[in-house]
């Protein structure tokens, strides 16, 4: 089992573990922040760049520091490695370079889009951007695009992170649609515009950290901070049927999958859940969906704390009959 | 006790001279100031037949912009509502058809747009988060009503005409520092 230290905090980690994931295990601050890593889909990674970490020990048999900057997501632990993230302004610097280039042809529609609120990029360029841009040339624009009935793509909030081509050749079958041209000028795609009929396609909503990829039959409903996240299930025959829905009053606007505190869906669900069950008897509503504090959707939402206190305290009571 | 300023002052029951005795002089010395009231100015004024101007910052009935070329220009994001700290925004958006271009700037608009004037408290939150430069408090007083549902004030109360003159301004709200600001290269995708 390597030993890794990340900014002074150490823990042992299986042989094959990344930095970022070693990272989430310790938890907290010291976590890199990533837009194209994945926990759920294999590969992902190591093109955005927001995760990169500055190795200062490669390992105890060769402690020489790593050159440049790695990207936490891709590079495994040796033992004795020693990781710098936020206590290397190096990293921190090059971090907000990195944010500049994502937004240099991002349109900034955030007062349009629906993913605003829960946008992976609107919190990082919080955290590590710059006020102002400094790019003088045109953002390039798209026209928008109906993937199929339920699917709208956003070209020009695409940040290239090729999560959705991940979801449609790991999850679905058939793969219609990926990248096409290079550089610069590579666009998201479906070949002659063709429907994703997939019935797990509608994943690709969800793992789109920006409001490239959104919800048609969800399109301008709700801000999403109007509405209310609750945990519900039903028995699916495709998928484990396990949900959040997002309701405003009696009505449920919007279905998605469950999401971690890292905002990458647990389960994926398939398309009769998310865009066909839109009312509340469909479901079996467990109860609110535990939102982060600092997120604008827990803003005027309060959470059954008296129920998940009584849980946390019969989980410790278990937890010290099981010692005895 | 040692007194704690020095202005109290020891009341002593004096006898009161003759001139004091008969109050006349007091009684006109008094009447002279009441009557020296006359010839001043007078701070009152006849409302409402007379008004007085307002500051062009005081924060009354608020009004929903449109562009120069007279598109809405609220794009129903709901920071307003958010900021709202009485709650009295509420919104409906809807997606802009093909060909209203001149009526709507953005893809998305407010649909529905409500202030229940009731609720809100003018503090000018709102004003403060509208990306758009859409929301501004202006020096406009809120009517009276008669019942409490006309006091929820729709988009046909709130928006401004289309035409040159019903245009509010609200100039004096965006102070040189404010419109230099905005003259920034990174606001472009705001105009």
């Amino acid at each position: 089992m390597p030993k890794v230290t990340i900014d002074g905090q150490s823990i042992e980690v299986p042989d094959g573990t990344t930095i970022l994931q070693a990272a989430r295990m310790i938890g907290g601050e010291n976590v890199p922040p990533a837009m194209c890593y994945h926990s759920k889909l294999k590969t992902s990674g190591g093109y955005c760049r927001t995760c990169i970490v500055k190795v200062s020990k490669g390992s105890d048999k060769d402690p020489r520091p790593m050159p440049k900057l790695v990207p936490s997501c891709r590079t495994t632990v040796m033992d004795g490695m020693e990781v710098q993230n936020n206590t290397s302004p190096e990293v921190l610097e090059a971090r907000r370079g990195v944010v500049e280039f994502l937004l240099i042809n991002h349109p900034l529609d955030c007062p349009v889009c629906d993913q605003a609120g829960e946008c992976h990029l609107q919190d990082l360029g919080y955290e590590n951007g710059a006020a102002n841009t400094r790019y003088d040339f045109k953002r390039r624009k798209f026209k928008q695009i109906d993937i199929g009935p339920y699917i709208k793509l956003h070209m020009t909030r695409c940040i290239m992170c090729f999560r959705c081509v991940k979801v449609a050749d790991q999850i679905t079958d058939n793969r219609v649609h990926g990248m096409l041209n290079r550089g610069d000028a590579s666009e998201i795609s479906t070949y002659i515009e063709n429907v994703i009929s997939n019935d797990f396609s509608g994943n690709v909503i969800d793992v789109c950290p920006v409001g490239a990829l959104t919800d048609r039959t969800f399109r301008f409903k709700s801000r999403v901070w109007f509405t209310k996240p609750m945990d519900a299930h039903r028995n699916c025959t495709k998928c484990s049927g396990k949900v959040t829905l997002w309701e405003k009053g009696e009505e449920v606007l919007r279905v998605t999958t469950r999401k971690d505190k890292w905002g990458e869906s647990e389960e994926w669900i398939c398309n009769e859940c998310r865009f066909e069950k839109k009312h509340i008897n469909d479901w079996v509503v467990e109860g609110p969906r535990h939102i982060d504090p600092h997120s604008v959707i827990s803003l005027n939402h309060y959470e059954n704390v008296a129920a998940k206190l009584k849980l946390d305290i019969a989980k410790q009571q278990k937890q010290l009959a099981s010692k005895k | 006790m040692q007194p704690l300023t020095n202005r109290s002052k020891v009341v002593v029951k004096k006898e009161m001279s003759l001139y004091e005795r008969i109050y006349l002089p007091a009684v006109i010395s008094g009447m002279m100031i009441t009557f020296s009231h006359f010839f001043r100015k007078k701070p009152t004024i006849q409302y409402p037949e007379q008004t007085r101007a307002f500051s062009g910052v005081y924060r009354g009935q608020h009004v929903l912009k449109r562009d120069d070329n007279g598109a809405e220009r609220c794009t129903a994001c709901g920071l307003c509502a958010v900021a709202c700290p009485a709650e009295a925004i509420t919104m409906t958006a809807a997606e802009r058809k093909p060909g209203e271009e001149k009526l709507y700037r953005e893809e998305k608009y407010a649909a529905v747009y409500e202030i229940n004037m009731l609720r809100c408290i003018f503090c000018g939150d709102c004003e403060d988060a509208c990306p758009k430069e859409a929301i501004f408090l202006t020096d406009r007083k809120v009517n009276s009503e008669v019942n409490r549902k006309s006091f929820i004030y729709g988009k046909n109360v709130l928006v401004e005409g289309i035409e040159k003159e019903k245009r509010v301004d609200v100039s004096l709200r965006q102070t040189a520092a404010v419109l230099a600001f905005k003259k920034h290269k990174e606001f472009d995708h705001n105009s």
